[in-house]
């Protein structure tokens, strides 16, 4: 039988998505219950595009799980020698991995390189696609906040997403797996920076300015502006962003009292979000770093480590 | 002399659909008459074709062959190889060869391979601009004197209208169409997928219909101010076909073509393309340029081919090796092969009632020997070049690897089940 990879929200079904929550919750109250998930296991962190923290996470939880990894980054690897992925990871395979953690710039990558592996895949963002384990830390995170303070439901809950919806992997994935949790999903950003195109996602609600929608949402959700946004022309200056979409300190007084904050990091302080509105206690940012490692571990103990939960 | 007998000979160029044999002599058609009228005629061949439909020989306008400079995706001989297999008697290779196909010596060198193949006929398309960069004009006249049937950039569209303004103008003085790629650069940059449901699912940059639509109605305005013969190639938008048939009752000399694939495939196929094992992983062998649009947008296409808006089938035979496409999708080149799947997937429509075989054949024969000024070529009127095709409409096969007669092996349609394939192809009064 072929591995199961974890490569995308779209297309899982609801069960799975919460089994995994569950499984994180479990984790995060007892880690040392599964120290061994991994053992003689060896995971390969197949980064492809830069990234310091997923995959610092993505190694934190390889150990806490017992595993060991191996890995690279483009810039040191012969990615960019002209060998093609392809033949990068037939080599590494010959080292003998279990698993694979894939970071890489091109949509669709995780799916041909677990065809090509025959390993499981998890997908570590993919161009602008999928961040899957992303939005299940954001998940978690809400609903372990929701949880303590009554009831982890996200049905009749709104989340706001806000910022560069249309370059975001982050964004995509969230609206698959919000909506597979019943939660309402509001979009906001410029025209330019907005997915446009419904067809192939579940329902969610698009508004052009934050201001008359803050004080209806349970959350919001901001995104990290690319400063190359405004030489490709999508917006004038990061200037008018700030202006318009950041959630700085006068529009987050607008937000219900019990409303909360993520991001999912880096943060350009000052232009999507004030340094004050990031670390007011409504901010869940340092919330999402911390269970990062817990639903990493849940994903990988489920699909590499094959426990069933 | 040749005999092919009790054949259902299908030319849309004499309105003939009827059982005839076929007299064959030296390199020319001698006759078509009813069965038996030529059993007393002594012939060095009998062909018995009862229960096959023949044709002219098929004719495409628009294939990439690869020589010279990428022998390692085709060369003239494997491409000829594959448009007999095919049915294609005729071909047009595009300039985007390596040197490019702007000089009169990279003319005659096409020719000269395509002679020592001995296979099909090979009409070459020249650069409009030296290098196909887009800036200045190459050098057209000398190119028509070598052989060259038409101009075209194709995948590096002339952006620049004064450019293609002039380049319009002085190939009517030769009578030679030009053939655009329809593309507005700067729309479509970066974008393998067309605009619209997968773009967005993917997070890629879509290629918007209007970058086909601007360029089109840039080329026919441009046709209406020099008044030069303008081709559309692979047209793949509903907005295209609209143009082209609106300029058309305005009485300009515009025709267009439209692949096989954008008539049976559309954007949703790339995600019905799953590896058994994985879901939503689109495979380059889906990737072109244009890319694969809307189900409205190939509802259109078929619609147009059907009405006579759109002239002909093209294969935009495009080879392409494992380097090129098994790799990253985004960074995958654009084309698939297209010669030996053209004419069966035109069956399939056929077979299916959505297209008259007699319009297939007319897309494949007269259109297209009319845009080439082919004469002799695409009928099978007596003293017409002896280039014809028999057609088996029911027999059923599957397209493996292994027949593949291009080296490269880039079709989306690998393993698909046909219906109705090509028998026997002949050229100048030879079975190849």
């Amino acid at each position: 039988m072929f591995p199961v990879s974890f490569t995308s929200v779209h297309g899982q079904s609801a069960e799975l998505l919460r089994t995994l929550l569950a499984l994180s919750f479990r984790i995060k109250n007892d880690p040392s219950r599964y120290s061994a998930v991994l053992k003689n296991r060896t995971v390969l962190q197949m980064f492809v595009e830069n990234s310091t923290r997923t995959r610092m996470s993505f190694e934190a939880a390889v150990r806490k799980l017992g595993g060991s990894s191996i890995g690279f980054s483009s810039s040191g690897s012969s990615v960019k020698k002209g060998e093609t992925l392809l033949d990068t990871a037939r080599v590494i395979l010959q080292y003998g991995v279990d698993g694979i953690v894939l970071r890489h710039s091109s949509a669709g990558a995780p799916e041909w390189i677990a065809h090509a592996t025959v390993r499981p895949v998890i997908n570590a963002g993919d161009g602008a696609r999928e961040h899957p384990t992303q939005a299940l830390l954001d998940a978690f995170t809400l609903a372990e906040h929701w949880q303590s303070k009554g009831t982890a439901n996200f049905r009749g809950r709104s989340v706001l997403i806000l910022g560069d919806t249309l370059h975001s992997r982050v964004a995509r994935s969230n609206l698959h797996f919000l909506a597979a949790l019943g939660a309402r999903v509001i979009l906001c950003g410029p025209a330019t920076l907005t997915i446009r195109d419904r067809s192939l996602f579940p329902e969610f609600e698009v508004v052009s300015f934050p201001d008359r929608i803050l004080s209806e949402v349970d959350a919001v959700m901001v995104l990290r502006i690319q400063h190359e946004r405004q030489s490709s022309g999508a917006i004038p200056s990061l200037r008018e962003y700030r202006h318009f979409w950041g959630l700085t300190r006068e529009r987050a007084s607008a937000l219900k009292e019990d409303a909360v904050i993520l991001h999912p990091g880096p943060v350009n302080r000052g232009v999507e979000i004030d340094s004050e509105v990031a670390d007011s206690p409504r901010s869940l940012i340092l919330n999402q770093v911390e269970n990062g490692v817990y639903v990493r571990m849940a994903v990988l103990a489920r699909f590499v480590g094959g426990l069933e939960a | 002399m040749k005999l092919i007998k009790n054949a259902r000979v299908v030319d849309p160029s004499q309105t003939l659909d009827d059982i005839r044999d076929v007299l064959v002599e030296n390199r020319t058609i001698r006759a078509l008459e009813r069965p038996g009228s030529f059993d007393s005629t002594p012939v060095q061949e009998t062909t018995d074709a009862n229960g096959l439909v023949l044709t002219p020989g098929f004719i495409d306008v628009h294939v990439h062959l690869r020589e010279p400079g990428f022998e390692s995706k085709e060369t003239i001989a494997s491409g000829a190889r594959a448009a007999i297999r095919g049915g294609f008697t005729s071909i047009a290779p595009m300039a985007n060869t390596e040197p490019v196909n702007d000089h009169a010596a990279i003319t005659r060198l096409i020719l000269e391979k395509a002679a020592l193949a001995d296979l099909c006929r090979v009409f070459p398309i020249g650069a409009v601009t030296r290098g196909q960069k887009g800036e200045e004009l190459a050098e057209i006249g000398l190119m028509a004197e070598a052989g060259i049937r038409a101009l075209s950039d194709d995948g590096m569209p002339v952006m620049n209208s004064q450019v293609m303004r002039q380049a319009m103008e002085y190939a009517s003085m030769f009578d030679l169409p030009v053939i655009s790629h329809a593309e507005d650069l700067n729309l479509s940059r970066g974008a393998p997928v067309t605009e619209g449901a997968v773009s967005s699912l993917f997070g890629w940059r879509g290629n918007p219909n209007a970058s086909e639509e601007i360029m089109v109605a840039r080329e026919i305005a441009l046709a209406r101010l020099t008044g030069a013969r303008v081709h559309i190639a692979h047209i793949s938008t509903r907005e295209g076909v609209e143009l082209v048939r609106r300029a058309k009752e305005s009485g300009l000399a515009i025709t267009a073509e439209v692949t096989p694939h954008h008539l049976l495939l559309n954007e949703l196929d790339l995600l019905k393309t799953a590896h058994s094992c994985t879901h939503h992983q689109p495979r380059a062998d889906f990737r072109m340029a244009p890319p694969l649009r809307s189900e409205r947008d190939q509802d259109a296409l078929l619609e147009g081919l059907r009405a006579g808006v759109i002239d002909m089938v093209a294969s935009d035979h495009a080879p392409h090796g494992c380097v090129d496409k098994d790799v990253e999708f985004e960074m995958a080149a654009n084309g698939i092969l297209g010669l030996q799947t053209t004419v069966p997937l035109l069956l399939g429509l056929v077979r299916e009632g959505r297209l008259s075989l007699s319009r297939m054949i007319e897309s494949l024969t007269v259109a297209p020997a009319r845009l080439l000024g082919l004469r002799g070529l695409g009928t099978l009127r007596p003293g017409a070049e002896a280039d014809l095709v028999l057609l088996d409409l029911n027999e059923p096969w599957e397209l493996l690897p292994a027949a593949i007669e291009s080296i490269s092996k880039n079709s989306p349609f690998l393993g698909r089940r046909f219906q109705g394939r090509v028998k026997r192809t002949m050229v100048g009064g030879s079975w190849k």
